[in-house]
């Protein structure tokens, strides 16, 4: 067999193989090229993958047995239409955000720490990418512990020493939604006697009307809600994000979120199907309720921020609210926005946190310890910075959601899929959030570029090996909103996929 | 070449024009020859289309398509042309006044200031050729987000508050209006494209059209209908050039323009009868309240801006009559305000570089030291009060006729009343200029005409004020075209 048919395989077993290596070889140096070599692997699987999936029939899929154990029995991998495109996604931002890594790490973490950091990068990478791709119920719940595990740590190596409540916060609300995923999946193994998302979205037809089959879906719905940080189970979040280290904000922004979303799409439309998820509970009203609470409240407490980073953390918890909303019009239309919006959201506000990553070191005296980003550091500092500051901007408009942006997009598809169900108090309320963004980016921006900078620094721009990655992601914002043949034709292919699997 | 590559040439040219001012930055001179060139040569491009135009041709160009069916697409049509030669030919004598005004104040930043206006001219002609409502939409909010560092282009505490009021109120009518009208034209029309005629599905509901013709006319907030004005004379805190290309020409015409455009290509005048009574009552109250405020304005570009709100009104009142002929009226009026009230801008400008005056009752005397300037200011108000032989005679000529055509008494009314408020605010400042004698702080402080450049550009705009009541035939072909098609 060619190497291709491995793909799948290989995908989760190159980042995987990587951290042992790094902490036997543990050396910072080394630890960065092999990691990022494994990332590059990881992200050239996606794009394989994804070419591979374009060849299949509308509605195919990849099935990869792995140790040739087919499936129900064996684990499964399984790459469809939105399983290549969240791989492009986490693989690709794992691909943008290691390279930027090395010079921001070198500040931000003690050196000796170095191997660890990259260790727990890959394992990371490892259990994200693991999530995506399996086809396995409970290979779900080992991925799922494996990237929130390293993601604790990874938080905790922040220089702050609020990162260590920070991750230990996180790690108490995320054992809990783990649990709770891992009660939902054991009733479901219960009901079905099977671990596989196919058979058992099969099996799960027989014993529809059973109540255990609610409370696995109510367990899994809060578990999976806790770990995407749907309001208002998102209090993990903002401390998360901005005690962590830079380049862990921007990657975790950018995907640990939106795969929690994946799973929760996977759980709803190919395992349960939509009539059980949203017929039998009021669970679209609710999801509604709370994305329009994400989208208002979350976003009104970001523009009082005192925190850069904090603001945009907030500002993440508002736009998930976004995600959610499109799931719950239970439409093409509406599950277009939802995917069409992770992968647009990730893309921004992984630009923001990069372009931050690079701002906190020009905040610092030569050598030291970045500060924090808060905004009385920040007077004046488009004249020092430039191109960052600009690189914001744009990347803000986009939260914004101003035409020729990714963001415009997103909020195109959830207002065609509002006017569909003749919501049109929601357009309006859809549009007024949105101009929530535009006060907490503008905060920004008056700060920036209307204050006198500060006394004492010179124009210095980050070091050009974290700025090009970041101002690629935020090219990146413009070309897809331009250009949507990716990212449009891939989530709209899923979302026609998925509602029709459910029917 | 043929007319697409026009098309793409009159966009791209000032976009080239803006990088090569921003390469050029440490050389003034160099900077200001750019500027120049790219305007003289955008001009000579869009010229180029205007006999195709003219003969009835359409050129198109699609450039990408964003959402599925919905391509960014551009396609010249008369009134699109009308715009575009307005936008262009005056950006040449605005960079000439710009230099004049921009060095005479000693103006901070003004690298910045030629790269952002060469921008904004971008997409103000991406306005003008915009082949659909996405493209239209998507090229308004960039307008307002590059003119947006020309507004606080001074940094001020000042300025800044001023840029807050102009993005809160254009981007939130835009987004919360404008965008829902767009989608849900889309969402109906299964189409965004500009068709002579309308779009619109034969047997909508007249609520429904009213609803959403309301959501279109305050959305372009930019056309200024009241209470969405104030934007207006908060960015009159922007440099005078600003003020009189953009907030005189590019960017309110960009307004005005959109709204004629959605009512004739998105609605067609037929489907709006009955449903724009309303309409009429609102722009004729914006254009009586704004000309009151106008009159007790005693800071010159403010009583500018707020003729402007009241001038722009016209349009609209024009447009919502629905009469053939007071729609060439407010394809004219486009032009002929533009001519008008840039001459006035400039003149303000020209009194403040030379004088540092910006207050009307610091202009005694002021005409026999700058006879120029305020020979112009007279030309320009005239043209703003309807009298020949001023250009604002002939766009009010078609107006009225419009308004009596369709018995539209009130409007009638309104544009009565509105000619002797004009007259009553803009020409107690022509008599103080020439009849009232200096003020003793005038004659502590001697001066004489603005610098030269100033001077230049204020006269050929008052000349084609002039020359536009004698020979307004290309506007007027165009104008004719757009009701005929």
């Amino acid at each position: 067999m060619s190497i291709a048919a491995h793909l799948p395989a290989l995908q989760v077993v190159l980042p995987l193989l990587s951290a042992p290596l790094v902490v036997l070889l543990r050396h910072g140096g080394l630890a960065f090229a092999v990691v990022t070599t494994a990332a590059w692997a990881a992200f050239a699987c996606a794009i394989g993958l994804w070419l591979q999936v374009g060849q299949l029939d509308p509605g195919g899929a990849i099935s990869y047995h792995i140790g040739s154990w087919p499936p129900p029995w064996g684990i499964e991998y399984r790459v469809d239409r939105l399983t290549s495109f969240v791989l492009l996604l986490v693989s690709g931002m794992a691909a943008l955000v290691l390279p930027y890594s090395r010079a921001s790490v070198e500040r931000e973490i003690p050196r000796e720490l170095h191997y660890l950091y990259y260790a727990m990068f890959a394992l990371c990478l490892t259990g994200l990418l693991g999530i995506t791709i399996t086809g396995d119920a409970f290979n779900i719940f080992v991925f799922l512990e494996i990237s929130s595990l390293s993601t604790y740590v990874l938080i905790a190596l922040g220089r702050d020493r609020r990162a260590l409540t920070a991750a230990y916060q996180y790690l108490i609300m995320g054992s809990i939604g783990a649990t709770f995923i891992v009660i939902g999946i054991g009733f479901l193994y219960l009901l079905t006697g099977t671990l596989n998302l196919v058979d058992m979205a099969e099996r799960l037809r027989d014993v529809e009307n059973y109540r255990p089959v609610l409370a696995a879906l109510a367990f899994l719905t809060v578990g999976i809600s806790l770990k995407l940080a749907l309001f208002p189970l998102h209090q993990w979040l903002p401390n998360a994000y901005t005690y962590a280290p830079s380049a862990v904000t921007a990657f975790l922004a950018a995907t640990a979120t939106k795969v929690s979303v994946y799973v929760l799409i996977r759980f709803y439309f190919t395992v349960f199907g939509e009539s059980l998820v949203f017929d039998k509970l009021p669970l679209p009203q609710i999801m509604l309720g709370l994305s329009l609470l994400a989208m208002f409240v979350a976003s009104f407490i970001a523009i009082f921020q005192h925190n850069l980073k904090r603001l945009f953390a907030y500002s993440s918890v508002g736009q998930i609210g976004y995600i959610t909303l499109g799931l719950s019009f239970d439409s093409v239309n509406g599950l277009t926005a939802s995917i069409v919006h992770l992968f647009n959201h990730g893309i921004a506000k992984g630009a923001i946190f990069l372009l931050i990553g690079g701002m906190v070191l020009g905040l610092a005296k030569h050598g030291a310890v970045p500060p924090a980003p808060t905004f009385d550091r920040l007077d004046g500092l488009a004249k020092r910075m430039p191109l960052t500051c600009f690189g914001i901007v744009i990347a803000g408009l986009s939260l914004i959601g101003v035409p020729g942006t990714v963001g415009f997009i997103s909020k195109w598809y959830l207002i065609m899929a509002a006017l569909e169900k003749g919501q049109f108090w929601l357009v309006g309320a859809i549009l007024l959030s949105s101009l929530l963004a535009v006060a907490y980016v503008w905060r920004f921006v008056e700060v920036a570029y209307f204050r006198a900078p500060l006394a004492g620094f010179e124009k210095r721009e980050a070091p050009l090996s974290m700025l090009i990655p970041a101002l690629l992601l935020v090219a990146a914002t413009i070309w897809f909103g331009l250009d949507t043949s990716i990212t449009v034709g891939s989530a709209l292919d899923a979302a026609q996929q998925l509602v029709k699997n459910g029917r | 070449m043929n007319a697409e590559h026009f098309i793409v040439a009159a966009l791209v040219l000032p976009l080239l024009g803006a990088l090569g001012i921003a390469l050029a930055g440490k050389l003034p001179n160099l900077r200001e020859g750019i500027t120049l060139a790219t305007a003289a040569a955008l001009f000579a491009c869009v010229v180029q289309l205007l006999d195709p135009v003219l003969a009835g041709v359409r050129p198109e160009l699609v450039l990408l398509e964003p959402l599925p069916g919905l391509p960014i697409a551009f396609r010249v049509e008369p009134l699109g042309m009308l715009f575009a030669l307005i936008a262009s030919g005056l950006w040449i004598v605005n960079s000439v006044y710009s230099i004049g005004y921009m060095r005479g104040n000693q103006e901070k930043h003004q690298t910045r200031f030629y790269v952002c206006f060469a921008l904004s001219i971008a997409a103000a002609l991406a306005i003008a050729f915009a082949g659909n409502l996405l493209t239209l939409f998507l090229f308004y909010e960039v307008l307002t987000l590059i003119t947006y560092p020309l507004v606080t282009h001074a940094g001020t505490e000042k300025a800044k508050q001023g840029g807050r009021t102009y993005l809160a109120i254009l981007m939130g009518t835009s987004v919360l209006f404008l965008l829902p009208a767009v989608i849900y034209v889309w969402h109906i029309s299964g189409t965004t494209d500009f068709q002579p005629g309308g779009i619109l599905p034969a047997g909508m509901d007249k609520g429904a059209i009213a609803i959403l013709l309301a959501l279109f006319m305050f959305g372009i907030g930019k056309a200024a209908l009241m209470p969405f004005h104030r934007w207006l004379p908060a960015a009159m805190v922007a440099p005078t050039p600003v003020s009189a290309l953009l907030h005189a020409v590019a960017v309110v015409k960009a307004g005005v323009f959109s709204v004629v455009k959605v009512v004739v290509y998105v609605f067609g005048i037929d489907t709006l009868t009955g449903a724009t009574d309303w309409l009429v009552a609102i722009s004729g109250f914006t254009i009586i309240a704004a000309s009151l405020v106008a009159l007790h304005a005693d800071n010159l570009k403010r009583r500018l801006a707020y003729s402007t709100v009241s001038q722009l009104a016209y349009v609209i009142l024009a447009v919502a009559i629905l009469a053939p002929l007071s729609i060439v009226g407010a394809a004219l009026h486009i032009a002929a305000h533009a001519f008008g009230k840039i001459t006035l801008f400039f003149a303000a400008g020209s009194i403040y570089t030379a004088a540092h005056k910006t207050e009307v009752s610091q202009l005694d005397g002021i005409g026999r030291r700058m006879p120029w300037t305020m020979a112009a200011f007279g030309i320009g108000a005239l043209s703003m009060i309807g009298l020949p032989p001023a250009a604002g005679f002939v766009s009010k000529w078609y107006l009225v006729s419009g308004a009596m055509s369709q018995g539209a008494w009130f409007a009638l009314a309104v544009i009565l009343l509105s000619t002797l408020l004009n007259a009553a605010y803009f020409l107690p400042i022509i008599w103080r200029a020439f009849f009232k004698p200096l003020s003793a702080e005038a004659v502590a402080h001697p001066h004489g005409e603005a610098p030269l450049p100033i001077v230049i550009a204020l006269t050929f705009t008052a000349a084609g004020t002039l020359a536009l009541f004698f020979f307004p035939d290309v506007p007027l072909a165009l104008a004719q075209q757009l009701v005929k098609s």
